[in-house]
């Protein structure tokens, strides 16, 4: 399936991806009980944040999600991705580890989890890091910075 | 013990699967979403679509469930304050996931990928956490 206009664009992808994400989110909510965010499962797992997610919980959430990618690459043998380079990818990592804790959620906990829920947070949260992100990669282009090789 | 790491493994689980399939762990599809001003490529709009979609169904049902099917309660966030923390902290993760294209979920999930990449930006990141701790103590 192809998007008119956007020939580079996967949607088909794109929307089976998602609707796998929301029965993963789904199922820790109905589950579990709790909210499938995972900067906030991370800093639980490594005893940075208090959460009502038990810490052996924390860990398995975390363990599923490259057991989960594993099992997709074996099926679909794709090739490997381009990343960015080591400096970049600690600054960035950095950035994304400081901002995610601050903000109390990241691209699952507020953009998956809370604006379906219609949380005043959330909705702030993923407009505002939306936002920035918009930026950066358009501040990037125009500086020539190119990341991913 | 089981019973407490089951549901999360298997949500964890499907939820990597979902962020493979969608494109999340690729950096230069994630870039192409946020080069709004350049090359736009909508696919993880999908992506938010299809999951926000299947999980506005999912809080309907908990809105009429008295407990989870496999825990003693719900546990939810419960705040609706709008803080300069909140805005500040989101501004900041939107600005690391431009720069590497890689948030959270993925940069785990891109363990099973690229291993060497996904571990600096995870440990990157948790030391990125660690420092908020640093400076403002430990969890409340």
């Amino acid at each position: 399936m192809m998007l008119p206009g956007f020939p580079d664009a996967a949607p088909l992808p794109g929307l089976i991806g998602g609707v796998l994400i929301g029965l993963a989110a789904a199922l820790m909510l109905l589950g579990a009980g709790r909210i499938a965010g995972v900067s906030g499962i991370a800093a639980r797992a490594f005893g940075l944040a208090e959460s009502a997610l038990p810490r052996a919980g924390a860990w398995a959430f975390l363990i599923g999600l490259p057991l989960g990618a594993l099992i997709i690459t074996a099926i679909n043998g794709s090739a490997t991705p381009a990343f960015a380079g080591p400096v970049t990818l600690m600054i960035a990592g950095l950035v994304v580890g400081i901002g995610t804790l601050l903000g109390s959620g990241c691209t699952s906990g507020h953009g998956v989890c809370g604006m379906s829920r219609l949380s005043q947070r959330s909705l702030v949260a993923t407009l505002t890091f939306m936002a920035t992100g918009f930026a950066t990669v358009a501040a990037m282009n125009a500086l020539g910075l190119e990341v991913l090789s | 013990m089981i019973r407490d790491g089951l549901v999360p493994l298997a949500a964890g689980t499907i939820f990597g699967a979902g962020l493979t399939i969608g494109g999340m762990t690729d950096p230069a599809r994630v870039r192409g979403f946020l080069d709004l001003f350049g090359a736009w490529d909508p696919t993880l709009a999908f992506v938010m679509g299809g999951a926000v979609l299947v999980m506005a169904l999912a809080w309907l049902l908990q809105s009429r469930m008295r407990r989870p099917f496999f825990a003693e309660g719900f546990a939810l966030p419960d705040r609706n304050d709008l803080t300069p923390r909140l805005v500040g902290g989101s501004a900041l993760f939107g600005v690391g996931w431009g720069i590497a294209g890689l948030c959270p979920g993925p940069g785990f999930a891109a363990l099973a990928i690229a291993p060497g990449e996904a571990a600096l930006f995870v440990a990157a990141m948790l030391a990125g956490m660690v420092l908020v701790r640093l400076f403002e103590g430990p969890p409340a």
